[in-house]
């Protein structure tokens, strides 16, 4: 199947005990896009891409890629940067590669090795003894590695240097399938907006806004970083008091 | 090339603008081809699909023209070099008329000051 929206998500609920995390998340995004996911912390973004890549299961509603319900199916065809890399202790950079190559048949090794020259990676270090900065490149490196068809990024620039940060949005455009769509969360929207077609704000488990980021500068003539801003000043006072 | 991105204009307009700035002065020849659009796009940083919707008005205002071979070169018609050119001298002399305006002089005595300037120079 190659057609028709690549994330439908409708009437999407997950709650942890009582905290409801999403709370009726309706959502769809076509192909081929780059999509920003933009929401203050504990807002559901993660929640939202860990049901969307299977390792969570919503309370009520679904969510479905390429048509499908999560599972070996979409697995094969969504690529996964996890907010928080996880890897264990004993593995090489080349390990890491290995296992990619093995498990997923969209894994390019030309390419994972370009990436690595280009974010300056050691194929022989040991993960272990890699900054949290270089995990996360490492990360980077094996999810765009891959021509999936969705490529759901946690926060990928979280641990990352400012100077380095150019580097990763690069691996981004320079490494994604076209054809695919990114979905990027973040709090910090000024360091991906201009890479953006589309965004997503999200609030206390909902979307508050999804729309083109184009459309936002020409109706708004603001810039996403200053809309973001200003739909959640409220919340940073009310912290603050 | 180099691009800068800050104000809250959609991004595509201001990759156009300033692409062709870069024909108008001179950066790529008439008759050049231009990089493709995922160099430009890297070199940028925004997304291929800004940058289409970029090359796509340099098209339609025939700064760029698609080749048979699937590229884009630079027009090497002159005409409308010229007139780029002077679609963006009217507005660059606009802006200075508008910002004099602003300092308190009239629209006449601002264009005489640009005339006292340039005497001054020689």
């Amino acid at each position: 199947m190659n057609s028709g929206e690549i994330i439908v998500c409708s009437n999407l609920h997950r709650s942890f005990g009582k905290i409801k995390a999403l709370d009726g998340v309706d959502l769809s995004v076509g192909r081929g896009r780059i999509v920003g996911l933009a929401a203050p912390n504990a807002a559901g973004k993660t929640t939202l891409i860990k049901i969307l890549c299977g390792l969570l299961q919503p309370t009520a509603g679904q969510a479905l890629i390429d048509g499908e319900q999560p599972g070996v199916y979409t697995k094969s065809i969504t690529a996964y940067l996890p907010d928080r890399p996880g890897f264990p202790d004993w593995m090489k950079v080349q390990d890491s590669i290995d296992i990619y190559s093995d498990f997923f048949s969209d894994f390019n090794a030309d390419k994972a090795g370009e990436i690595c020259t280009t974010l300056n990676l050691d194929r022989n270090a040991k993960i272990s003894t890699l900054s949290k900065g270089t995990k996360e490149k490492l990360q980077l490196m094996l999810v765009m590695s891959r021509q999936a068809q969705l490529y759901l990024l946690d926060e990928p620039l979280a641990g990352i240097d400012p100077a380095a940060r150019d580097f990763m949005l690069h691996t981004i455009v320079a490494g994604y399938n076209e054809a695919g769509t990114v979905l990027i969360s973040t709090h910090l929207i000024t360091d991906v907006e201009k890479l953006l077609d589309e965004v997503i704000f999200m609030k206390e488990g909902q979307v508050l806004l999804h729309r083109s980021t184009d459309e936002i500068r020409e109706t708004e003539g603001k810039s996403i970083d200053e809309l973001f801003r200003e739909m959640f000043r409220f919340e940073v006072w009310k912290g603050e008091e | 090339m180099d691009f800068k991105l800050k104000d809250a204009r959609p991004i595509w307009q201001q990759l156009a603008d300033q692409m062709t700035e870069s024909i108008v002065t001179g950066e790529y020849k008439p008759g050049e081809r231009f990089p493709s659009v995922r160099d430009l796009a890297l070199q940028a940083g925004v997304n291929p699909n800004t940058m289409q919707r970029a090359l796509s008005r340099l098209e339609e205002y025939g700064l760029l023209v698609t080749s048979r071979t699937a590229g884009r070169n630079v027009t090497e018609d002159e005409e409308t070099l010229r007139a780029t050119r002077e679609t963006l001298a009217e507005k660059r002399v606009k802006e200075y008329l508008d910002d004099m305006e602003k300092l308190g002089f009239s629209r006449l005595s601002a264009a005489e000051y640009a005339g006292k300037i340039q005497e001054e120079e020689k």
